[in-house]
């Protein structure tokens, strides 16, 4: 675990860059882990995910699927992987500031 | 990490229950690492992806070790079934979608979808024998034209 600066916060995080303590986070945290990832503006349709992934991981102790995400988010997968093309679940978690999915799904 | 891994194409030749998802599992996870991912159905794999058999997928009683089941046991009629229909209450508990569901999942996680030209000729079929989602049927040359560049896994 290291720790770095984000949006001018002393947070810690794992060898990949996820928060390790997900009360950490801030929208500002979200907005420079996006542009970090390469998404250069996080839209609605961004953060409509984003939220639902954090709601989830904070109320079930375990992010979503990429099924339960294209099902319950209200953003069809065809659409999360337009929005995060480098894999919607493990992104989505990283701006959302909760540690990465460990599903196989 | 950063994956140095950009693509794989994936070859399902088996059409039963544990000879389909592994492929599709390997499939959606390289999608949702950002890896490019082709799946090629060859042989009992086009099973996976026809039209009326994608729903019928089931694990092979007969033959299969793994089970732990006396072989005569294997062979009664409605074991498969009865088999299969645990699994896929078990899968579903982990949310492991049913086959036609899955091939959903991968056709809009932009998966290509590919049956094998050879066994679709062997088995007297054609396009209109499968899922919407297979976006052709290919040679062996075309297939290798997809995988070019990336690593390919045989299942």
């Amino acid at each position: 675990m290291t720790t770095r600066t984000l949006a001018g916060r002393e947070v810690e995080v794992d060898p990949e860059g996820f928060l390790v303590h997900p009360e950490d986070w801030t929208e500002d945290i979200a907005h420079e882990i996006a542009r970090e990832v390469g998404i250069t503006e996080l839209t609605d349709r961004h953060w409509q995910v984003v939220r639902f992934m954090r709601d989830r991981y904070l109320s079930d102790g375990s992010a979503p699927s990429i099924r339960t995400l294209g099902k319950a988010s209200g953003v069809p997968v065809k659409e999360l992987y337009e929005l995060f093309p480098k894999g919607p679940a493990k992104l989505a978690a990283r701006i959302a500031g909760i540690p990465k999915p460990r599903g196989c799904i | 990490m950063t994956l140095q891994m950009e693509k794989v194409s994936i070859i399902v030749s088996r059409g039963s229950l544990d000879g389909v998802y592994p492929g599709f599992i390997l499939a959606n996870g390289a999608r949702m690492e950002g890896i490019e991912a082709n799946l090629f159905f060859t042989f009992f794999g086009l099973d996976a992806i026809h039209r009326s058999r994608a729903e019928h997928i089931k694990v092979a009683t007969v033959g299969n070790p793994g089970l732990h089941l006396p072989t005569w046991l294997g062979g009664v009629p409605g074991v498969s079934a009865v088999l299969t229909h645990v699994l896929e209450k078990r899968m579903e508990a982990l949310d492991i979608p049913p086959v036609p569901e899955f091939i959903e999942l991968l056709a809009d996680s932009g998966c290509g979808l590919y049956a094998c030209k050879a066994s679709v000729d062997l088995f007297q079929m054609d396009e209109d024998d499968f899922v919407p989602q297979v976006a052709g049927i290919i040679t062996v040359g075309e297939f290798y034209e997809k995988a070019d560049g990336g690593q390919i896994i045989f299942t």
